[in-house]
């Protein structure tokens, strides 16, 4: 093959090349990935959907959580966490197996590629499996009756992109560590599970003491969840907030990918 | 292998350094590597080498000094010059759930090579790594040596101009060593510039045509394996062992025997052009050693002449 031609290509599209490795390292779990995609929502919709919604819903006269109910009201915030999830398995671990585990980010930045295409082609895998997740998702949300057909196309969207954000901020914080001494462990039980908790997933935001409040405000699923809410039964949130919301992704996806390619650059080019 | 005076010139550093902070891993080193030479890095480890070696592979930024790969400045054109080498770590970073082909398969893609091209490169690869049997084995599977050989496989995927191995065959038994061994050789003879750094002095000595001695981010000492010899030892080594406590008074005794005497804690060294004569002459004066060796000088000797230090401690 000519060596000109095969070095521009690498240069311009090695970014894909590195989505093709992690989405082929993927297709090694494929059945797992798809497993969990479709088994993880018809366990929580039918625990906390149809079994506390039915509590909900009876309780409030039939009123359900802002006029909708209960699995309506939750399915979003799920949504938006499956796709959070998947992003975060895509962006972390990689991260520590390239760095850590094996070194194969060592291995890559021997080639023509450069730490910054690493980068972005970890994300290109992260977000076509929280692209799967969601599309997933999705359907069974659907069969029990969570969404509309309508709904479907922009709730995709948002899920995916909040996927992306968090995803970003995973790779960038996962960049930084050095030995894997429980940093899994930790990212789950401090951050996963209290954003999970407390961003307005099973009950409004404002519902909360205020003390607690913040999480939310901080938290890219409470902003992929109330946006997405606002587009899937028509929760009415003020414009300057779906503005924010918005902007909050968008901040998160692009500040976690600056810093994740300033710190893989500094640890590949010692 | 072509080593005319006009081959084509592959690497020039002058003056090269690399600092750490206070640490200085590389001070000031000048070589030069041309196409189709097999040029060693010999030295103990933290000499320096890999840090060398990591400069020239264009993925560690050099401190200062000028170098120039390919003709290439690597602090700038890092990607153009890393598209035309082949780099095996000292560690092997093979994907262990990818299979065997899979591994070569995914890198050639980071080169930009297309899958046609890639097919037949394979089945090729995997023929020169001789691992026929292990094709479709995940690389979790196979042994210290096999890795190695895909390693290397690997680094040849994209037809490097530069063929850069840190510490090939450490930590592979002796068997394995050969093989690779013989692997290098045959690259050697396509004509592919080999870069090599090594701790162990058979390996310098079997492999390089041209090499630079390092201790402590320095070059002590330049030229082929026989020529180093010839200049920094003599032809023959006597070693001689009394028991670690009488080695130190016996070495003064015996020190003017030969043209230089090396005391070690375990053995006394006695460099000359005949061993036995000065074996038969320590016998002479009534001393005994418990055992004793006579064998040819090697690099192991320049490295101790230069720096007063054995390579592996």
């Amino acid at each position: 093959m000519d060596v000109e031609l095969r070095t521009q290509r690498g240069m311009r599209y090695g970014a894909w090349y590195v989505a093709e490795y992690r989405i082929r390292q993927m297709s090694k779990w494929l059945g797992a990935i798809i497993s969990v995609s479709f088994g993880n929502p018809i366990i929580y919709l039918l625990a906390v959907g149809i079994g506390v919604g039915s509590l909900v819903d009876s309780n409030t006269g039939g009123n359900g959580i802002y006029g909708v109910s209960y699995i309506t009201f939750l399915a979003p915030a799920l949504l938006a966490t499956a796709a959070i999830q998947a992003a975060m398995d895509e962006t972390s671990f990689p991260t520590l197996e390239g760095f850590v585990w094996n070194k194969s980010f060592y291995g890559m930045n021997s080639t023509q590629l450069t730490a910054g295409q690493i980068v972005d082609g970890i994300m290109i895998a992260a977000f076509v499996r929280a692209f799967l997740t969601s599309a997933a998702y999705l359907v069974v949300l659907w069969a029990f009756g969570a969404v509309t057909i309508a709904a479907m196309p922009f709730l995709f969207l948002v899920a995916s992109f909040a996927g992306m954000s968090f995803g970003a901020l995973m790779l960038a914080a996962t960049s930084f560590v050095k030995e894997d001494d429980g940093f899994f462990a930790i990212v789950a039980r401090f951050i996963v599970a209290p954003m999970f908790l407390f961003s307005g997933t099973f009950y409004p935001l404002e519902q909360m003491p205020l003390f607690l409040q913040w999480i939310g405000w901080i938290s890219p699923l409470w902003h992929s969840t109330n946006f997405a809410r606002s587009i899937s039964f028509g929760l009415e949130v003020p414009g300057w907030l779906m503005i924010v919301h918005a902007a909050f992704l968008i901040i998160s996806l692009v500040v976690g990918m600056i810093i994740a390619r300033k710190q893989f650059a500094s640890r590949l080019l010692k | 292998m072509p080593k005319s005076q006009n081959a084509k010139t592959m690497i020039v550093a002058k003056g090269l350094r690399k600092v750490y902070g206070d640490f200085v891993a590389v001070d000031g080193i000048d070589f030069e590597v041309k196409q189709g030479e097999a040029f060693g890095l010999l030295g103990p480890n933290g000499a320096g080498k890999s840090t060398t070696m990591r400069m020239i592979a264009s993925t560690s930024m050099r401190s200062g000094g000028e170098l120039e790969i390919l003709g290439k400045d690597p602090n700038k054109n890092g990607p153009e010059i890393r598209a035309h080498l082949g780099v095996v770590p000292q560690q092997d970073n093979l994907d262990r759930e990818l299979k065997v082909w899979e591994n070569l398969y995914i890198y050639g893609r980071y080169f930009g090579l297309s899958r046609k091209f890639m097919k037949d490169k394979i089945e090729e690869l995997i023929e020169f790594a001789q691992l026929g049997e292990k094709r479709n084995a995940k690389t979790e599977e196979l042994s210290g040596g096999m890795k190695r050989r895909l390693t290397i496989a690997r680094a040849l995927v994209n037809e490097p101009d530069i063929l850069m191995l840190d510490e090939p065959t450490t930590g592979l038994d002796p068997q394995a060593r050969h093989v690779l061994w013989d692997r290098l050789f045959r690259l050697k003879e396509q004509g592919v510039t080999l870069v090599i750094t090594t701790h162990y002095m058979d390996e310098a000595e079997q492999l390089c045509d041209r090499l630079v001695v390092m201790d402590k981010g320095r070059i002590m000492a330049e030229g082929s394996p026989a020529d180093l010899i010839k200049q920094y030892s003599s032809k023959e080594v006597l070693e001689v062992r009394f028991g670690s406590s009488a080695n130190k008074n016996v070495a003064k005794q015996i020190e003017g025997l030969g043209d230089r005497t090396e005391v070690l804690p375990d053995r006394i060294l006695i460099y000359s052009e005949n061993g036995e004569k000065i074996l038969e002459r320590i016998v002479k004066l009534g001393l005994h050693p418990l055992t004793s060796l006579v064998r040819r000088s090697s690099l192991e000797d320049v490295f101790l002449r230069l720096t007063g230090r054995t390579l592996v401690d």
